[in-house]
C-alpha cells in the first residue's frame, strides 16, 4: 500500500517545526519514528498534506540527568531508552515497560515521545508516564508549556497537543531505588497489549512504603490505580496483601471489549496482573 | 569417477534452490521489470452484499499517468467465469463468478473497478479518485440462518443459499454398516458439534502478475501453484487458444493452497494488457490478500460417534456445513469432500455416514489451505476420541489403541472403501511416547491437580492419518473432479553428461530442485550437482498437475523414476550394443554399465554421448538418450503418525503455553530428511496457529475485520515451542519409492493435539470444549463458568494416572 | 526531493517523491530487488534492512529519512562471492524454504547477533518477533542464527572479521552490551 501524495520538511529547530506547522494549519503531521504514522499513511487512513520530520532536531534525543527528575528528549527511540544507564538507574519501569514496545526493528525507530503523542490506549509507555508522574514539555506557537501525564492523556488517540505543537522533552521524576515491574499480556508476541500494568514501589523494611500503579489499555487513556496505591501502602510486602490490593485494580477504569477480550474480561484481567506485577515487583 | 557414493535417496542433503534466496538474487514476481510495463490496481468493494448503483471514472481516467480505467461493465462480455473444476454433485448451484463484479458485489472485497497507470503509485492515487455508489443488500453471513426458511438469500437467482449436499453412506455403499442401527443399538453415544473457524492462508508472498502480450501470444508470469492449470483455464475461460498463452510461476513466496487457484486478477491483467498492448503488472497489498484472496476451513461439524461400554467404538455419523463464501472458485465445493474419506481416520468403524452441505455467503470464497478437508476431519474425530475417552472414563490413548488398525492387518478397507496399503501405529505412538516421557508428564499432571495449581497441565493426543499423494484419475472422476491426478516428468541427457530433469510439480518453498535432483542421480548414478532441475514454465515443462495435496513426491517422483528407468533401459541396451555383449550380461551400477564376469565396463556418460553422436546405434534405434513418463498412481498414499502436545494452561488468565510437542511421523522412505523435516515443522506451526491464534472475524456488516497481519494473528518465532520431531518407516506399497508425502502432516495433526490438551489441562473443572482458535479469554471464560456450572471433578475424566485408578477400584 | 543515500557501498542520488517508501526506493530505483514487501502494517519484516547499522523495517521508513544515511540490504552482506556467516548459517541449517522472509530475517539476525554475541534459544526467538516466516516453524531458524553467532564469536576465524566490519556504524559503536 502507498502512502498519498504530501509535502514533507524537515526543519533543523523546533521553532521552525512549529512555524511549518503552524503554516500548514490542521493539515499537518509530525513524524517521529514513524513506526505508527507510516503505517497509517500508508493504509491512506489519514493524508496529510504537511508532514514535518523532526529527525534533523538533535536536541530531542537523548537522556539528562536534572536532579530530580530525567529529561528525556521526545526522539529518544525505544532502542536508546532501553540501554540508557539513566533510564536504568532512575526510572527501571521505563526501561521494563520500553522492552516490551513492538520488536527490534521498530524499537530502532519508534520514539518515546511518538509513543505518547500517538496516545494508543494500549501503547505501552503512557501507562509507566502516567504512573511516574511525568510532565510532558510541549512547545507551540505560544511558546513553551508543562503538561502532567494525567492531563496529558484526553481519549483515543487524542492528547492535549494542538496540530502545531511539538512534544520536545518528557521530565520523568526518579525513582531511584524503587522496584518495578511492567506486565503485558497480549496474544502473539509483537502484539500491543490487551492490558498491560506498569507497577512501582518502594519497599523500606518489609513494607511498602510507597506504591504507583497504572493500567495499559483499561480505557480510552491510561488509568492511574488509586484504590490499589491506596490499598497498598503501608501493608507489608506479602502476597496477601498485595493480591487484597490487586482486587481493586478495575475500579475507575472503562475497558472496552474488543475480539481478544471484552470488558468483563479485561477487568479480569487487570486484578490479576496487577497482582503479578506487584509481586514481581517486590519479588514476593 | 562419477561414481556417487552414499545412496543419494535418504542424503540430508543442503537445498540447491538457496543460494539465490539467502543472497537476494531472487526471481519474485513483483521483481520483473519490462521496458514500458504499466501498473494495474484494483478498486475493492467495502460492502459485503450490495447493488452497484453508479461507478463514475472520470475524475481517475483524468489523473496524471493513467492509461485505462475499467469496471465491471466495460469487461463483461469478455471476462467470462472463473472456473470451478469440482462440480460434486449433478445438481450443484454454482452462480456465474465474475473477475470484476458486474451489477452486484457479493463479498467486501469483490473487485469493482481497475486502474492501469504509469506507475503503482499514480494507479493507487487513481484508485481514491473513482466513486461507487451501493445500494446495500441484506447481508448473509451465518451457514444455520442462511439455510432457514425465508433467508436472505447471497444469489437469489439460484433460489437458495444451499450450493449442493453431498453423501456417503457405508450401508448405502456396501462398505459398512448402517450408522442409524448402530446408534440405536449403541451403549454410549457422544455428539460434539465443533467449529472450524476460518483461515486465511498468508503466504508471505503476496500475490503478483505480470502479463506480456507481444510477440503473437500472451506470457504471464504469477506467483501461482499450478502454472499448468493455469494456462489450461485461461484457455478455458477467456478463449485464448492454448498454445498462444505461456504460464511461468517464477520463484513462489509459499502457497500452502492458498495460490492453488485461477484468480480475478490473473484474468483482469491479461485482458488489460492485451487491450493495451503493453505488459502490465499487479501485485496485491497484504491487505488485499486479506480481503480477496480465498480463505480456508470454515465449518461447522456435527458428530456422532457410538461404542461399547468396553470402548469398541461401533459408529460415526458426520453433518458438516461448509460455508463456500459467495462464489466457487476451482475446488471450492470439493474441499469439504476430500474430508469425507478421513473422519474415520485409523480406527475400525463398520459403520459411517458423513453427510455435507455446501452453503453460500456473503464472505470471500473458501478453497484449498494445508492440508484441505483433512485437517477438518481430523480435527473432529481425534476430539471425539477424546470425548469418548472422557466419557468412558478410559484413558485417552487406551481407547485409540483398542480401536485403531493393528500393524499386522494393513492392507486394511475402511469403511469409506479406500485401502490403507501400510502403517504401524503402535510403532510411531510408542515412540512418541518414550520422547515425550508421558508417564512422567501423567503424574506431574496428577500432581498440579491435586495442588490446584493455577498452572495446570494437559496432555493432547493425536494419532492422525491422511490421504495425500493426489489422486489416482479414476477416483477423481469418480468424485466428479474436473481434471486428472497424474504427474509427468522428462529426462534429457546432455552431451556432456549433465542431466535436465523436467518436472510438471511446481515448487514454491518445498526444495524439489533438491529432492529431485537426489532422484536422479540415486537411480542414473550421476553426480548430484549434474542434475538441473526445470519446471515452473508450461513452454519448458509442457506438462504437469502441479504442487499441491502433499503428492509431488510420490506421483511427481514415481514419474522421474519411470522416466530414469526408460533412460537406463534404452542406455542399457546401446551399452551392450557397444561392448559386444548380450543386454542380459550387462549390470548397471554407480554410472557405469559393465559385463558381468569381465572387465568391461562403460560409464552411462559415454553411452549417452554415443547415443548423441549415432554414429554406432544398433538398427532402428534413434538418436539421443532422452525419456519422458507420466505416472498416474492407482492409490492414495497413507501417511500417519503421533503426535503428543503438553500444554500448561492458566487458569487465572486463560493463556496457554505449549510444554513439550512431539511427534513422530511415519511418511514411509525419505528423500531428503532435512527436507522433511523442514516440512513438519513449518506444518506444525501451521496447526499450532489454528488452535491458538488464527480467524478471519467478520463483523456483522461482512467486513473482514481481520486484514492485516496486525489483527490476523501468525504466530512469530516467540509463539512457538521447540519440536522434538523423529520418524518410523513403513515403505509405501503404491509408488516405487516408497514414499508417502509430508507437506501437510504436521497442520493436519497437531489442531487436536493442542485443542486436546487444553481441554485436558482444564476437563475436571468442568470444561468439555473451547472453540478455536483458544484465545485467553475462551478458555478463561469456559474454565469460570465450568466452575460457576459447579459442574463436579470427574477424575475419570480427565485420563491420566487418575483416570486409572478411578477405573480401578476407587469405587 | 534530491537525496543521496549510500546502498551497500555505493552512492546514489536521486530525486524522489516524499511519499517514497524506503523499499521501494531500493526495489524500484535501485533494482535492490532482494528486499521484498509482504505487508502494509510494519509486521512481517521482510523489508528488512539496516540503516546506519541498525535493523529497520524498510517499508517503515520514508526514502527521504535515508538521505545521507547508509543502507545495508541482503545484496550487500557476501564480499567477494563469499558468503556472510550469518547467510551460510542458513542455508547449513535448512533455514528456509520458500525464502520469502529470508533476507529479511537474515539482516535482523544479524542485528540480533550484535547486540548478543551468544544468544540462548529465548533470546533469538525474542529478537526475531518482528519477523513472520510461514513456512518453517522457526525451528531451523532459531538453529541456524545460534550457529551463526557460534562462528562469528571472535577468534572464530576469517569469517568474524567480515562481522565486525559490518555490524555497526561508528556512530552506533559502544551502543551494544
Ligand atoms: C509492528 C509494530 C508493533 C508495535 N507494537 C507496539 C507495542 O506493543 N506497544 C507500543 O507501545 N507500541 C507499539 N508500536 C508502536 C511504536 O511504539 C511506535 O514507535 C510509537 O507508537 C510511535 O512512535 P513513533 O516515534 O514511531 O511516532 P510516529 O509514528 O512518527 O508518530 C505517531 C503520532 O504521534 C505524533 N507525534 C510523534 N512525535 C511527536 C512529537 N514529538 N510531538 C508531537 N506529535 C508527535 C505524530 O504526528 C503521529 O500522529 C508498534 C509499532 C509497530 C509498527
Ligand atoms: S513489508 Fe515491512 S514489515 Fe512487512
Ligand atoms: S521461508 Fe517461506 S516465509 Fe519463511
Amino acid at each position: 500500500m502507498i502512502p498519498a501524495e504530501f509535502e514533507y520538511v524537515a526543519p533543523t529547530s523546533v521553532e521552525e517545526a512549529v512555524r511549518a506547522l503552524t503554516e500548514a494549519g490542521e493539515d499537518a503531521k509530525v513524524l517521529a519514528g514513524g513506526q505508527s504514522l507510516i503505517p497509517v499513511l500508508r493504509m491512506r487512513l489519514a493524508a496529510p498534506n504537511v508532514v514535518v520530520d523532526l529527525s534533523n532536531l538533535s536536541e530531542l534525543t537523548g537522556v539528562r540527568d536534572d536532579g530530580d527528575s530525567l529529561l528525556i528528549g521526545a526522539m529518544t527511540t525505544h532502542y536508546e531508552v532501553q540501554r540508557d544507564h539513566l533510564v536504568h538507574d532512575h526510572a527501571r519501569l521505563l526501561a521494563l515497560a520500553t522492552d516490551e514496545v513492538a520488536d527490534p526493528q521498530v524499537r530502532h525507530r519508534g520514539t518515546f515521545g511518538g509513543a505518547l503523542a500517538h496516545a494508543d490506549p494500549a501503547g505501552d509507555l503512557p501507562a509507566p508516564a502516567l504512573a511516574m508522574d511525568a510532565t510532558m514539555i510541549i512547545v507551540g506557537p505560544g511558546g513553551r508549556r508543562e503538561v502532567p501525564a494525567a492531563e496529558f492523556f484526553v481519549d483515543y488517540f487524542t492528547t492535549v497537543l494542538e496540530p502545531n505543537d511539538v512534544l520536545v522533552d518528557i521530565r520523568v521524576p526518579k525513582l531511584t531505588g524503587w522496584s518495578a515491574h511492567y506486565e503485558k499480556f497480549n496474544r502473539v508476541a509483537q502484539a500491543w497489549s490487551i492490558v498491560a500494568v506498569a507497577a512501582a514501589v518502594r519497599v523500606s523494611d518489609g513494607t511498602i512504603a510507597e506504591a504507583r500503579v497504572a493500567l495499559t489499555n483499561m480505557g480510552p487513556t491510561p488509568v492511574r490505580a488509586h484504590g490499589v496505591e491506596e490499598a497498598l501502602v503501608g501493608q507489608p510486602a506479602t502476597a496477601e496483601s498485595i493480591n487484597a490490593a490487586a482486587a481493586r485494580a478495575a475500579e475507575g477504569t472503562n475497558p472496552t471489549t474488543d475480539g481478544n477480550a471484552d470488558a468483563e474480561f479485561r477487568s479480569h484481567l487487570a486484578r490479576v496482573l496487577t497482582g503479578r506485577a506487584i509481586t514481581a515487583a517486590v519479588g514476593a | 569417477m562419477t561414481a556417487t557414493v552414499e545412496p543419494e535417496i535418504g542424503k540430508a542433503r543442503l537445498r540447491k534452490e538457496d543460494a539465490r534466496l539467502i543472497t537476494g538474487d531472487t526471481r519474485w514476481t513483483d521483481n520483473i521489470q519490462m521496458a514500458g510495463m504499466l501498473h494495474m490496481a484494483v478498486l475493492r468493494s467495502p460492502m459485503a452484499h450490495a447493488r452497484i448503483t453508479s461507478v463514475d471514472v472520470t475524475a481517475a481516467a483524468a489523473m496524471p499517468g493513467v492509461l485505462l480505467v475499467l469496471t465491471g461493465e466495460d469487461v463483461a462480455e469478455e471476462q467470462g467465469s472463473l472456473p470451478c473444476a469440482w462440480p460434486i454433485t449433478e445438481d450443484m448451484l454454482a452462480p456465474p463468478a465474475p473477475s470484476l463484479a458486474v451489477g452486484e458485489v457479493n463479498f467486501a472485497g469483490e473487485g469493482v473497478a481497475v486502474v492501469i497507470a504509469r506507475s503503482d503509485y499514480e494507479a493507487h492515487d487513481a484508485l481514491a479518485a473513482i466513486d461507487v455508489e451501493y445500494d446495500e443488500l441484506p447481508v448473509v453471513l451465518d451457514m444455520k440462518a442462511a439455510l432457514a426458511d425465508g433467508a436472505d438469500l447471497v444469489h437469489p437467482d439460484l433460489g437458495t443459499n444451499k450450493s449442493a449436499t453431498w453423501v456417503f453412506d457405508s450401508a448405502e455403499a456396501g462398505t459398512g454398516s448402517d450408522v442409524d442401527q448402530a446408534i440405536a443399538d449403541a451403549e454410549v453415544t457422544v455428539t460434539r458439534t465443533f467449529r472450524q473457524q476460518r483461515l486465511i492462508p498468508a503466504f508471505m508472498e503476496p500475490r503478483s502478475v505480470v502479463v506480456d502480450p507481444g510477440g503473437g501470444s500472451i506470457t504471464m508470469w504469477s506467483a501461482t501453484q499450478v502454472p499448468h492449470i493455469l494456462r489450461w483455464m485461461l484457455a478455458a475461460v477467456l478463449g485464448i487458444p492454448e498454445h498462444k498463452v505461456r504460464v511461468i510461476a517464477p520463484d513462489v513466496g509459499g502457497g500452502f493452497g492458498g495460490k492453488l487457484q485461477v484468480t480475478p486478477e490473473e484474468v483482469l491483467t491479461l485482458l488489460v494488457a492485451r487491450r493495451l498492448g503493453k505488459p502490465v503488472k499487479w501485485t496485491e497489498s497484504r491487505t488485499e490478500s486479506m480481503l480477496s484472496a480465498h480463505h480456508g476451513r470454515d465449518q461447522v461439524q456435527e458428530l456422532t460417534i457410538t461404542a461399547r461400554r468396553d470402548g469398541t467404538v461401533t459408529g460415526l455419523k458426520v453433518d458438516l456445513l461448509a460455508d463456500m463464501g459467495a462464489y466457487l472458485r476451482l475446488v471450492t465445493p470439493g474441499v469439504p469432500i476430500l474430508g469425507a474419506f478421513m473422519f474415520n481416520a485409523i480406527y475400525k468403524f463398520p459403520a459411517y455416514r458423513f453427510t455435507c452441505v455446501n452453503v453460500f455467503t456473503n464472505k470471500v470464497p473458501t478453497d484449498a489451505y494445508r492440508g484441505a478437508g483433512r485437517p477438518e476431519a481430523t480435527f473432529a474425530i481425534e476430539r471425539m476420541m477424546d470425548e469418548l475417552a472422557a466419557e468412558l472414563g478410559v484413558e485417552p490413548m487406551e481407547l485409540r489403541r483398542k480401536n485403531w488398525i493393528k500393524h499386522e492387518e494393513f492392507p486394511f478397507t475402511t469403511v469409506c472403501g479406500l485401502t490403507y496399503d501400510s502403517g504401524n501405529y503402535e510403532a510411531a505412538t510408542d515412540r512418541a511416547m518414550e520422547l515425550f516421557g508421558y508417564e512422567e508428564l501423567r503424574r506431574e499432571q496428577a500432581r498440579r491437580r491435586e495442588s490446584g495449581d493455577p498452572v495446570q497441565l494437559g496432555i493432547g493426543i493425536s494419532t492422525f492419518t491422511e490421504m495425500c499423494g493426489l489422486a489416482p484419475s479414476r477416483v477423481l472422476g469418480s468424485l466428479r473432479y474436473g481434471a486428472g491426478g497424474w504427474e509427468h516428468a522428462a529426462i534429457r541427457m546432455l552431451p556432456t553428461g549433465k542431466v535436465e530433469l523436467i518436472t510438471g510439480t511446481s515448487p514454491h518453498g518445498q526444495g524439489h530442485e533438491t529432492a529431485w535432483s537426489q532422484i536422479v542421480a540415486d537411480r542414473l548414478g550421476v553426480p548430484f550437482e549434474d542434475v538441473e532441475v526445470l519446471h515452473g514454465d508450461t513452454q519448458s515443462s509442457h506438462k504437469g498437475m502441479d504442487s499441491y495435496g502433499s503428492r509431488s513426491l510420490a506421483v511427481g517422483g514415481t514419474a522421474i523414476v519411470l522416466a530414469a528407468d526408460k533412460v537406463l533401459a534404452k542406455a542399457r541396451t546401446l551399452a551392450a550394443h557397444l561392448m559386444e555383449c548380450s543386454e542380459s550380461d550387462v549390470d548397471f551400477s554407480n554410472g557405469q554399465f559393465s559385463v558381468r564376469g569381465t572387465g568391461t565396463s562403460t560409464a552411462l556418460t559415454d553411452v549417452v554421448l554415443a547415443a548423441h553422436v549415432a554414429h554406432n546405434l544398433p538398427d532402428g534405434m534413434e538418436p539421443g538418450m532422452d525419456a519422458e513418463s507420466t505416472f498416474d498412481p492407482t492409490n492414495f498414499s497413507f501417511p500417519h503418525g503421533t503426535h503428543l502436545c503438553a500444554t500448561e494452561v492458566d487458569t487465572e488468565t486463560g493463556a496457554v503455553k505449549i510444554h513439550s510437542y512431539v511427534c513422530v511421523d511415519d511418511i514411509g522412505e525419505v528423500v531428503n530428511p532435512l527436507i522433511v523435516e523442514g516440512q513438519v515443522h513449518g506444518g506444525l506451526a501451521q496447526g499450532i496457529a489454528q488452535a491458538l491464534f488464527e480467524e478471519a472475524v467478520h463483523d456483522e456488516s461482512g467486513t473482514l475485520t481481520t486484514a492485516t497481519l496486525a489483527d490476523y494473528l501468525v504466530p512469530t518465532a516467540a509463539d512457538l515451542p521447540h519440536f522434538t520431531t523423529d520418524r518410523t518407516v513403513t515403505p509405501a506399497d503404491s509408488n516405487p519409492l516408497g514414499v508417502k508425502g509430508v507437506g501437510e502432516a504436521g497442520t493436519i495433526a497437531s489442531t487436536p493435539a493442542v485443542v486436546n490438551a487444553i481441554i485436558d489441562a482444564v476437563r475436571h473443572l468442568g470444561v468439555t470444549d473451547v472453540e478455536m482458535p483458544c484465545t485467553p479469554m475462551r478458555v478463561w471464560k469456559a474454565v469460570h463458568e465450568g466452575k460457576e456450572r459447579g459442574v463436579p471433578t470427574t477424575p475419570v475424566a480427565a485420563g491420566g494416572l487418575g483416570s486409572i485408578d478411578a477405573q480401578g477400584g476407587a469405587e | 526531493m534530491r537525496i543521496t543515500v549510500n546502498v551497500d557501498g555505493v552512492g546514489y542520488t536521486d530525486d524522489v517523491e516524499p511519499r517514497t517508501l524506503l523499499v521501494h526506493y531500493l526495489r524500484e530505483r535501485l533494482g535492490k530487488t532482494g528486499t521484498v514487501v509482504g505487508c502494509d502494517t510494519s509486521n512481517c519484516g521482510a523489508c528488512t534492512v539496516h540503516l546506519d547499522g541498525h535493523s529497520v523495517k524498510s517499508c517503515s521508513v520514508f526514502a527521504v529519512q535515508a538521505d545521507r544515511h547508509e543502507v545495508t540490504t541482503i545484496e550487500g552482506l557476501a564480499r567477494d562471492g563469499k558468503l556472510h556467516p550469518v547467510q551460510r548459517a542458513f542455508h547449513e541449517n535448512h533455514a528456509l524454504q520458500c525464502g520469502f522472509c529470508t533476507p529479511g530475517m537474515i539482516m535482523q539476525s544479524l542485528d540480533l547477533i550484535a547486540d548478543h554475541p551468544d544468544p540462548d534459544e529465548e533470546t533469538v526467538r525474542k529478537g526475531l518477533e518482528g519477523n513472520l516466516c510461514r513456512c518453517t516453524g522457526y525451528q531451523n531458524i532459531v538453529k541456524a542464527v545460534r550457529d551463526a553467532a557460534h562462528h562469528m564469536r571472535p577468534g572464530a576465524g576469517p569469517e568474524a572479521e567480515q562481522v565486525t566490519e559490518e555490524t555497526r556504524s561508528p556512530s552506533h559503536a559502544g551502543g551494544g552490551e
